[in-house]
């Protein structure tokens, strides 16, 4: 028995010639959210796949519980939504997740779960005549079928407008506070930053970040920007801080996260030369740029 | 083991949703009446009934149509699904690649019997009723609409092979095309510039007739047509039939839907979504 509801251990993936999952080592316990995060092709679809067992690999472990990728145990357990895809247009919605419930061999309130997804309306019109953003959402309630153990999102919010978006991480929310464990793989870096627990960082197939976001921050010894407004004179500011100027009145200061206290009794002590203080800490956004495009030496 | 019969349902009401059910019937029932009536002129000359002439046309018809109107539906069946995005999502369910194939096939082959007995039914009944039918000839239609069914089973599991080696709908599309072309048109053409060259008659007499009843087409008309005398003086076909033991024909429609259910369903393991 093991407490974790995924545990991947040195996974390779080779496409033909190339490599494209290096050595990737992660794990996700029960009701932890997990961001996948990483460029385009950087491999983030194909480690979701080779969870799921849908495409070999050629080294490593993957276990989702104590189940081997692709057995009866781990499909029964495991929940996937695919990046951008679509259903035969022919059916309803309803029909369509009816399809899915039979296929898990469970019974479901297929009303309620398509109305939690914001389907109620729509459930009885064909597939073909759904928006993409519909599609992306009956994709998700096929999620919320059974109580899945591992839930593997690949872009769940691509295509979904802003009030859908927080619908849908309410739904991730929810998903986790019942125990599942929940991975996504996104580009939308502000709100994974809000709404997950963990960051994971992939770069041309390999992990290079691990953690959460603060422990990260830390690692990464980003500065942290702090943007002072001048009373009357920017420039002697700027000289006795030593940051530099912006925009008229203020001046930038950029000190590393160790030195902040040391900064801001220095600003104090100015008294009232110093007008407005800002304190911006690194954004994901700055630490995946960090991670994600730091050469490979 | 419901499983594939959840699939079966969705396939049904696709095919109900998409017109295809009607499509296919109509067009069975149209071309049938059609030949019944075109057909009906030698009846007197020969010395059979009706509905016989019937059956020998519908024959001939029924080797263009079942195979045609099988890969219309079969084509799409993975192509499609892996198109779409999912193909990747359904193999994520506990049901296995073995039942989702069987799911569609169930699905495919009773909408397309549906078709065959409503289009061949209604064009026999039409032709008993004004030409008059006997016991034989009534035998030789239900002969058939099974052998029919039979042929369509070749094609639809040939479809899923096209589909699970295309990777996408387009070329799966194009190959099944070019199959009906090779298995219905082509393959008989190629047999028939070898008996025109063959000189001795060695190879037209003994090895002919095998090659030709290897060919599930073939093998349908040939069983049709050695099945009812009747039928076989309407075609002028029987020759061939008459060189081959009686099983022959029976024997490759039989074994060609195994066949190529195994070989799709091996294709469709290594298909990656
Ligand atoms: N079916 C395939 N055949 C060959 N190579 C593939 C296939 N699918 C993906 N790859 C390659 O594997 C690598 C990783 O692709 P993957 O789809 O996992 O990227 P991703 O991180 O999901 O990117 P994106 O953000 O664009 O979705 C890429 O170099 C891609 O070219
Ligand atoms: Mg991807």
């Amino acid at each position: 028995m093991t407490d974790k509801a995924l545990s991947i251990e040195n996974v390779q993936k080779d496409r033909g010639k190339t490599r494209v999952l290096h050595d990737i080592t992660l794990s996700l316990k029960p009701g932890e959210r997990v961001a996948l995060l990483g460029h385009n092709g950087a491999g983030k679809s194909t480690l979701i796949k080779a969870i799921l067992g849908l495409i070999p690999h050629e080294a490593g472990t993957i276990r989702i519980g104590d189940a081997i990728p692709g057995s009866g145990t781990a499909r029964q357990d495991t929940a996937y939504l695919p990046e951008a895809v679509s259903f035969h247009p022919a059916l309803t919605g309803r029909e369509q997740l009816t399809l899915f419930a039979r296929l898990s061999g469970q019974k479901a309130d297929i009303e309620g779960l398509l109305s939690r997804v914001g389907l109620g309306d729509a459930m009885d019109r064909r597939i073909g005549a759904y928006s993409k953003g519909m599609r992306q959402r009956l994709g998700l309630a096929q999620v919320l079928l059974g109580q899945p153990k591992l839930a593997l999102l690949d872009e769940p919010t691509s295509g979904l407008d802003p009030i859908s978006r927080q619908d849908l991480y309410a739904i991730i929310d929810e998903l986790a506070g019942q125990g599942t464990a929940v991975l996504i793989a996104s580009h939308a870096l502000t709100e994974v930053e809000a709404r997950t627990d963990r960051i994971a960082i992939l770069r041309k197939g390999r992990l290079v970040a691990d953690d959460t976001l603060a422990n990260l921050s830390e690692a990464a010894g980003l500065p942290i920007r702090l943007r002072v407004r001048a009373a009357q004179n920017p420039d002697a500011l700027a000289q006795a801080m030593g940051g530099t100027r912006v925009n008229g009145a203020s001046v930038e200061i950029l000190c590393a996260p160790d030195q902040k206290m040391q900064a801001l009794r220095h600003i104090a002590s100015m008294g009232d030369a110093v007008a407005d203080l800002d304190m911006t800490p690194p954004r994901l956004e700055d630490l995946y740029r960090h991670f994600a495009q730091e050469d490979l030496s | 083991m419901t499983r594939f019969l959840a699939i079966t349902r969705a396939e049904m009401l696709i095919l109900r949703r998409n017109r295809w059910l009607f499509m296919a019937t109509l067009i069975m029932v149209l071309f049938a009446l059609a030949l019944t009536f075109a057909g009906s002129a030698p009846t007197g000359t020969l010395g059979v009934d009706m509905l016989t002439v019937s059956v020998a046309s519908m024959t001939t018809l029924s080797v263009y149509l079942a195979p045609l109107l099988a890969l219309m539906i079969s084509f799409d069946a993975i192509a499609g699904e892996s198109d779409r995005g999912s193909l990747a999502l359904i193999l994520t369910y506990p049901a296995g690649r073995g039942e989702i194939l069987m799911g569609k096939f169930t699905a495919h082959l009773a909408a397309l019997s549906f078709a065959m007995i409503v289009g061949f039914g209604t064009a026999g009944a039409v032709a008993a009723w004004f030409g008059g039918a006997g016991a034989e000839s009534v035998l030789a239609l239900i002969r058939l609409i099974l052998t029919s069914i039979l042929l369509g089973a070749v094609f639809l599991a040939l479809g899923y092979l096209m589909s699970s080696l295309a990777g996408g709908a387009t070329a799966a599309a194009g190959l099944s095309a070019g199959l009906w072309l090779i298995f219905v048109v082509l393959y008989d053409l190629g047999l028939l510039g070898a008996v025109v060259m063959d000189q001795s008659g060695g190879f037209t007499q003994s090895v002919f007739p095998w090659v030709m009843v290897a060919n599930p087409a073939d093998a349908f008309r040939l069983w049709n047509i050695a099945g009812s005398e009747g039928v076989a003086i309407t075609s002028g076909m029987t020759g061939v039939a008459q060189a081959l033991p009686v099983w022959a024909a029976p024997a490759s429609l039989l074994l060609w839907p195994v066949l190529a259910f195994t070989l799709a369903r091996l294709a469709f393991r290594r298909v990656e979504p």
